[in-house]
């Protein structure tokens, strides 16, 4: 089971409380991951990465185990510790704007 | 008893302010979606319970939120835009192309007869309908397939479509503007469109009568004669009798014809009313005072009307899409501004109050008369 934890607005969005826990089928990559929360939370199509390409949106990074994802290839494997569930995906809304 | 419901956008969410139709007692209810700018939202004139609300940011993108009890609740709808066949490009600021790209939605207008359809102007500027509530959009796009099209060119606030009007008495007749490249009419339900700009004049472009490239800020029409448009543009207030075929300049004695907003009387076709702003980078009142001017012969001659708006230090703005009027007897008119007020009149603007006072920069404002 994948832990995922969503920025704030994101959760209002989607009316989640906490951490969202995903069963990924096959590899975990960001793809997969991101295939899956999107499944079980269609709200949140287009919110964290383009409705056409799938590009992860600019002001949205991916952080786990104290590491930057955010430029990794979207099929790259995700840290066994996040695979596993012990460690969180985080997905974070960069901090700036007014 | 009648009652008012507005329906204010601002930079952080949504808020919606309610009274009876005496217009004295306010209720706030808000903010809804904190955080999130709201361009813009509407209710249906078939069913007012239906509103449309568009929310957007710049971190996570665009959604489009709908009610169906008159805003107490919203659910989430669709928030695909996404433009028919390859996009092509239009002009950038610096006259090289640009691929159209999606950005926000700016205004949503609900068809006059039916609940489930809506119209949304965007930004890169486009023209979208959704028959289903906001579930699914599609673009049409002979708007911006227009001859024209890959020559139109961004304004400072973007390249946006931000104002869409639909003839009631032919609702196969629709007008769109688009910053800053002008207005469009159809005649066959937004298949196909011409631009009416025949009459501008602008200075900022390098052909001041261009067919296209005018910054149209607003366009207005009283729907019992829905020929007559009121315009208010980058500078010049413009009236056309012809349904957009020609324009001619209505400035009159206004103390700067630059503005954003531009409105007509709910039961008197020939008065209108615009907030004067001084440009080009200022975007502030004349002198500090904040006046609505009030034309009742349909331009030209205008009144400013300052009871009850302050007259002294006041350096907010008034946005395109941030003033409407009620339809109750004695014609209620209301504007927001960036600094955060919302303002109303419920006797055609002769005497005004503020119904919010520090609000977030006030997007849009929309009245809903209610039985």
């Amino acid at each position: 089971m994948i832990r995922v934890m969503l920025p704030a607005h994101l959760r209002t969005l989607a009316r989640i409380n906490g951490p969202v826990e995903l069963q990924v089928e096959g590899p975990a990559s960001l793809r997969s991951v991101l295939d899956a929360l999107e499944a079980r939370y269609p709200v949140l199509r287009g919110t964290i990465r383009a409705h056409d390409t799938l590009q992860r949106r600019p002001f949205v990074r991916f952080f786990a185990c104290k590491e930057d994802l955010s430029h990794k290839p979207p099929d790259a494997p995700l840290p066994d510790a996040v695979a596993s569930g012990v460690e969180p995906l985080l997905i974070v809304g960069a901090m700036a704007g007014g | 008893m009648a009652g008012i419901r507005l329906l204010v956008g601002t930079r952080k969410g949504a808020f919606v302010l309610t009274s009876d139709g005496k217009r004295d007692q306010w209720h706030v209810s808000g903010p809804h979606f904190a955080g999130w700018e709201i361009y813009h939202l509407k209710g249906s004139p078939a069913d007012p319970n239906r509103l449309y609300a568009s929310q957007s940011s710049g971190w996570f993108g665009q959604m489009i939120q709908r009610s169906d009890d008159g805003g107490a609740t919203w659910e989430p709808v669709g928030n695909e835009f996404a433009y028919l066949g390859i996009p092509g490009t239009h002009q950038w600021y610096d006259g090289t192309p640009h691929p159209w790209k999606f950005a926000r939605v700016w205004h949503l207008e609900p068809s006059p007869a039916d609940p489930d359809t809506v119209y949304a102007g965007v930004e890169d500027a486009a023209l979208f309908r959704s028959a289903d509530g906001g579930k699914t959009w599609e673009e049409l796009a002979g708007l911006r397939g227009h001859t024209t099209g890959s020559s139109w060119q961004p304004g400072a606030g973007g390249l946006c479509l931000h104002t869409i009007l639909i003839d009631p008495s032919h609702p196969q007749r629709m007008f769109v503007a688009i910053s800053a490249a002008g207005a469009f009419r159809s005649d066959d339900s937004g298949k196909t469109w011409q631009p009416i700009n025949r009459g501008l004049r602008s200075e900022g472009i390098p052909d001041p009568e261009a067919e296209v490239g005018h910054c149209v800020h607003r366009i207005a029409m009283h729907p019992s004669r829905p020929n007559v448009l009121f315009m208010q543009k980058h500078w010049d207030v413009m009236r056309s009798d012809d349904s957009g075929s020609s324009w001619h300049e209505v400035s009159g004695n206004l103390p700067s014809d630059f503005g954003f907003p531009i409105d007509v009387h709910a039961h008197e076709p020939e008065t209108i009313y615009v907030i004067p702003i001084k440009s080009d980078s200022e975007h502030f009142p004349p002198d500090g005072k904040l006046r609505v001017y009030r034309s009742r012969t349909g331009g030209n001659e205008w009144e400013a009307l300052t009871n009850g708006l302050p007259q002294r230090d006041c350096y907010v703005n008034v946005l395109r899409d941030a003033m409407a009027v009620d339809s109750l007897d004695s014609c209620g008119i209301y504007f927001g501004t960036t600094g955060g007020q919302v303002y109303a009149s419920s006797d055609a603007g002769d005497s005004w109050a503020p119904i919010v006072r520090d609000l977030p920069a006030v997007l849009s404002v929309e009245a809903q008369t209610l039985p």
